[in-house]
């Protein structure tokens, strides 16, 4: 008979996205020194392989949800809707890696291989049930993040970018270690329930003062994180000076994981204290929609407006997050799911469009691209058109959830204050519309290359994404709805 | 499928059609635009055929689920109030076909392609009955637009594009939040169903909440109107846009903000819609006197037709916010008028453009000489805008005056100003433009109407002769209509609570 500390083959299961994601990135890893230069497409074929076992594995361990490996992961419909769409976001990546890292001739196993560890780091926080697991995760795709922020080494912008990231990252992991100390020193325990039951129970009239702090700084954490106002400083620097593909990665994967602990953290561990922390997030969610649409505005760098409309947005799921309900969680789990396919969308036009070494990043440079490629500008119309809110957009829908959970919560300033940044937010998105079609073709859109099929497929799958949520939104919503609950 | 559904839907077909076409056959793709336009009129015509015209209610329904939590609905029907809305669109949608069949000489696909998706998002407009599928067609009808005005537009036409989007976003965002609100409360979208709650007084607003509501929809609409002091865009829009867009964006889109400030603003929040009223009003007469002033001193002929509409939509708005059933129905007459007289003296400037290339009043001069027929029309179109009786202006601004001077005969006198200051800038512009000696250039580039505009504007004159003599053909839709919206407005309690007062002070 086995000892009941270890843990059953169900709970293996449970893990299984995370076992195979880590399987696929060490085999990568291992195979990369025996693959020549010119196979190494191979690697990135495998990676694409792992993600879709994943992807696979985290439907399977939907079909039997339940804690795993004693109360440190919980898999439910929550950590299957994350996991399913940080793995997502890394197939994308992916594919559209592809036609890049040969254009800059950098294809490299490593590349891949962190890529899949990050991910497989996103996957856990998805289905972390404690802070120290949160922790872990968290770490596990920061650190491979840094590194991809500066894959491109001989770039000077991309070792700026991977410094700055890292510094400033470490930073706030330490405040977020902090934070969790306080927090294991106030109620004596780091899973999330049981932080819940006794922040409930105690009347917190002689740990008030330390209970708040640990709120602040763990927040302080996850908002360097998902790069909300005052702690978004470091975004536009990196989205800019990181290779394109892993600008739209750190945008969508790293962001929709930190998220997902958010929500989890002050939705259940932190729900007795509601009244301490909901100003907080109620100010940063305002920031963050001020500063990232209104920095914006005069960016000419594709690259770093795209950095600072994703600030915006992170602005607005934050919104959701003060609003605290079901419905505010529901929402922000939809938000998340159409920003990463209309931003990813958007990057990787960039990113194409770019150029060799990232030349042509100027708004400028995209003078007359409707005129020379229909196709590329619709499509990057589709994801500008979704960045706005414009109905039928997955974009459009995500916001309405977005508000409409916020005015149930009778967040009506912010509502209101949140709706109108968003009409200033058109303006910059409308500046790229406007050089595209309506500028005459200038040098840059000359002599694109043609495109490749794995960024084709990118582009493709994104616009339809992007309309397909738009237009039929309980294709998921349905899922989002029951797995808002959290398990209460 | 209903037959309201094709023809909502037809326009949306023939836009991904288009886009499957080859952009090297022109031809084919002007054909293939027109054509569906042409087959979305005729089955909208046939929506006349078994409409009860004496019913309020709404007919051609269809109420589908679309998005199950919260509950949305695809649920669309046709009223007195919409019916000739819609018929207006469909109509002047294969005009501003035909009128840009040479004029838009390049990315010809793109722009027919738009001009069919614009149709479908106005249709929608008239049709939705869930607030949410409103907005929807609301916020998708200007994106069409933008890209008209800034790719095929004139100069300036990427500022006034942007201007035109930004505008309409700005106002459109809280109209979402005043919606979200309601539904919040409510706990539906359905718009009849939101109605009733209201007219039960089931959904009793707070006063200042009621405000705040009805506010949040009426910048939306009077932005879109547009109301003195939000019309600034519209000159902008109007002169940048190419021809078929200034027509349809006089036409049809400015009716988006009148109707909805008849179909949601008055039923929905009666008590703060009153309580405005009179600023509102104040706001349309100075529109209309400010409008015609400024159109009679501009030396562009676009230019001064925009302003024209800043003037007429100012009648609108003082026949709704008259709160007479005389005045609403007046205001409802009117939109129509002004999308035909407006669109025709859209088109005639455009064509006048074609020939001699330029806007400016003092590059013309005898045109009457070269062209005959355009000037003919001109005239005609001129005289109809200026509220000549016999044709179509005359009833919707004289149903207006007399709803107006039931409320108070000073507002009835300030908008006749408005009347004759129109014939003081119509024929000034038309002495200026058309009589006179033809200068040579005039002689040499000016031709007389092709065969093509004819068609586009041969149905707009007879409509300005139809409207104006055998008004019944009309009318007995949009009273009934317009009764039921009225009644809605005073069945509200809180409503009823204040009746003495308002009877006193009438007294």
């Amino acid at each position: 008979m086995p000892a009941d500390f270890l843990p059953s083959s169900a709970e293996y299961l449970r893990f299984l996205p995370e076992i195979v994601l880590t399987v696929a990135a060490t085999l990568v890893m291992v195979l990369e020194p025996l693959t020549g230069q010119r196979s190494k497409r191979a690697l990135g074929y495998l990676a694409q392989a792992g993600l879709w076992l994943a992807l696979a594995a985290a439907l399977a361990a939907q079909r039997n949800p339940g804690p795993a490996f004693s109360g440190m992961l919980l898999i439910d419909g929550f950590a299957t809707f994350f996991r399913l769409l940080v793995i997502a976001v890394g197939i994308l990546i992916v594919l559209c890696s592809y036609g890049y890292l040969r254009r800059e001739a950098a294809e490299r196993g490593e590349y891949y291989a962190l890529l899949l560890y990050s991910v497989a780091g996103q996957c856990i926080m998805a289905s972390a049930d404690g802070l120290i697991v949160i922790f872990i995760g968290l770490e596990i795709s920061s650190i491979s993040s840094y590194v991809l922020a500066g894959y491109l080494r001989n770039d000077k912008r991309a070792n700026e970018a991977a410094t700055k990231y890292f510094l400033l990252g470490s930073f706030a992991t330490a405040f977020l270690l902090y934070g969790i100390a306080l927090i294991y020193g106030a109620t004596g325990s780091t899973a999330l329930t049981e932080i819940r039951r006794v922040l409930a129970a105690s009347q917190l009239s002689s740990a008030g003062l330390l209970v708040s702090t640990a709120v602040a700084l763990i927040f302080v954490g996850f908002a360097f994180k998902v790069s909300a106002a005052p702690f978004h400083v470091w975004a536009p620097d990196v989205y800019q000076g990181a290779p394109a593909p892993v600008a739209a990665f750190l945008s969508a994967g790293p962001k929709a994981a930190a998220f997902a602990v958010f929500l989890r953290v002050y939705l259940i561990a932190f729900e007795p204290v509601t009244a301490r922390w909901e100003p907080i997030v109620w100010v940063s969610a305002l920031l963050t929609m001020v500063i990232g649409n209104f920095a914006a505005l005069p960016q000419n760098n594709l690259k770093r407006l795209l950095g600072y409309s994703s600030i915006a947005h992170a602005g607005y799921i934050l919104v959701a997050v003060a609003a605290h309900s079901e419905s505010g969680t529901a929402a922000a789990m939809f938000y998340l799911a159409a920003y990463v396919f209309m931003n990813i969308g958007a990057f990787a036009v960039v990113g194409y469009l770019a150029g060799k070494g990232e030349q042509r990043l100027n708004i400028d440079d995209l003078a007359g691209l409707a005129a020379r490629q229909p196709a590329t500008a619709a499509l990057f119309a589709i994801f500008l058109l979704s960045l706005i809110g414009v109905p039928l957009t997955a974009g459009f829908f995500g916001k309405f959830y977005i508000f409409r959970a916020a005015l149930e919560a009778r967040l009506i300033w912010l509502t209101v204050l949140g709706l109108l940044t968003s009409a200033v937010a058109a303006y910059y998105y409308l500046r790229i519309l406007v050089v595209m079609y309506m500028h005459e073709p200038g040098d840059a859109t000359h002599d694109l290359p043609p495109q490749g099929a794995g960024l084709k497929a990118v582009l493709w799958a994104s616009a339809a994404a992007t309309l397909l949520l738009g237009i039929f939104p309980s294709l998921i919503l349905n899922f989002i709805n029951q797995a808002a609950g959290l398990g209460k | 499928m209903n037959l309201l559904d094709a023809v909502l839907f037809l326009p949306l077909a023939g836009f991904a059609l288009l886009l499957f076409i080859p952009r090297e056959k022109p031809e084919l793709i002007r054909r293939t635009a027109l054509g569906v336009s042409l087959v979305t009129f005729l089955l909208s015509l046939a929506l006349l055929i078994g409409f009860d015209r004496s019913s309020p209610a709404f007919q051609h329904v269809t109420d589908l689920p679309w998005i199950s939590m919260p509950p949305i609905r695809y649920h669309v029907g046709l009223d007195g109030l919409s019916l000739w809305l819609v018929l207006l669109t469909t109509l002047l949608t294969p005009v501003g076909i035909l009128i840009s069949w040479r004029h838009i000489d390049r990315r010809i696909k793109e722009f027919f392609a738009l001009f069919l998706l614009m149709e479908f998002g106005l249709v929608g407009v008239f049709l939705a009955l869930d607030l949410f599928l409103f907005y929807v067609f609301w916020e998708i009808s200007p994106v069409p637009m933008y890209f008209l005005i800034g790719i095929w537009g004139h100069e300036r036409r990427i500022y006034a594009a942007v201007k035109f989007f930004i505008y309409t976003m700005a106002g459109s965002v809280l109209m979402l939040a005043s919606i979200i609100y309601l539904y919040n409360r409510a706990g539906s979208f359905d718009y009849g169903f939101i109605l009733q709650q209201v007219v039960n007084g089931r959904l009793p607003l707070r006063p200042l909440e009621g405000l705040l509501l009805f506010l949040g929809f009426f910048v939306a609409f009077a932005i879109k109107v547009p109301l003195f002091p939000l019309h600034t865009w519209l000159p902008d829009a109007h002169v940048e846009a190419p021809t078929a867009g200034s027509v349809m964006l006089a036409s049809v889109m400015l009716k988006m903000g009148c109707y909805g400030l008849i179909r949601f603003c008055l039923p929905l929040f009666p008590v703060a819609a009153r309580r405005c009223a009179p600023w509102i009003v104040a706001l349309a007469l100075v529109g209309i006197v400010y409008g015609a002033l400024v159109a009679m001193v501009q030396p562009n002929m676009k230019k001064l037709v925009a302003y024209t509409s800043v003037s007429h939509l100012g009648f609108v708005v003082l026949g709704v916010f008259s709160f007479t059933e005389l005045g609403l129905n007046g205001a409802i007459y009117q939109m129509l008028n002004h999308g035909i007289s407006t669109g025709a003296l859209f088109i005639l400037v455009g064509c006048l453009y074609e020939r001699r290339h330029s806007l400016e009043i003092r590059d013309y001069g005898g045109v009457a000489t070269p062209a005959p027929h355009l000037a003919v029309l001109f005239m005609i179109t001129s005289l109809a805008s200026m509220g000549l009786p016999m044709l179509n202006n005359f009833v919707g601004e004289y149903l207006v005056l007399q709803g107006a001077a039931q409320v108070d005969f000073s507002w009835a006198v300030v908008a006749a100003l408005g009347v004759i200051l129109s014939a003081c800038y119509m024929l000034w512009l038309y002495q200026r433009v058309f009589l006179g000696a033809a200068s040579d250039r005039v002689a040499a580039q000016v031709y007389d109407l092709q065969p093509r505009e004819w068609a586009a504007m041969l149905p707009l004159i007879l409509l300005m002769v139809w409207m104006g003599t055998f008004t019944q053909s009309f009318l007995p839709p949009i009273s009934a209509s317009s009764q039921s919206i009225l009644e809605k407005t005073r069945a509200n309690q809180e409503f009823h609570a204040q009746i003495p007062r308002e009877v006193a002070r009438a007294r």
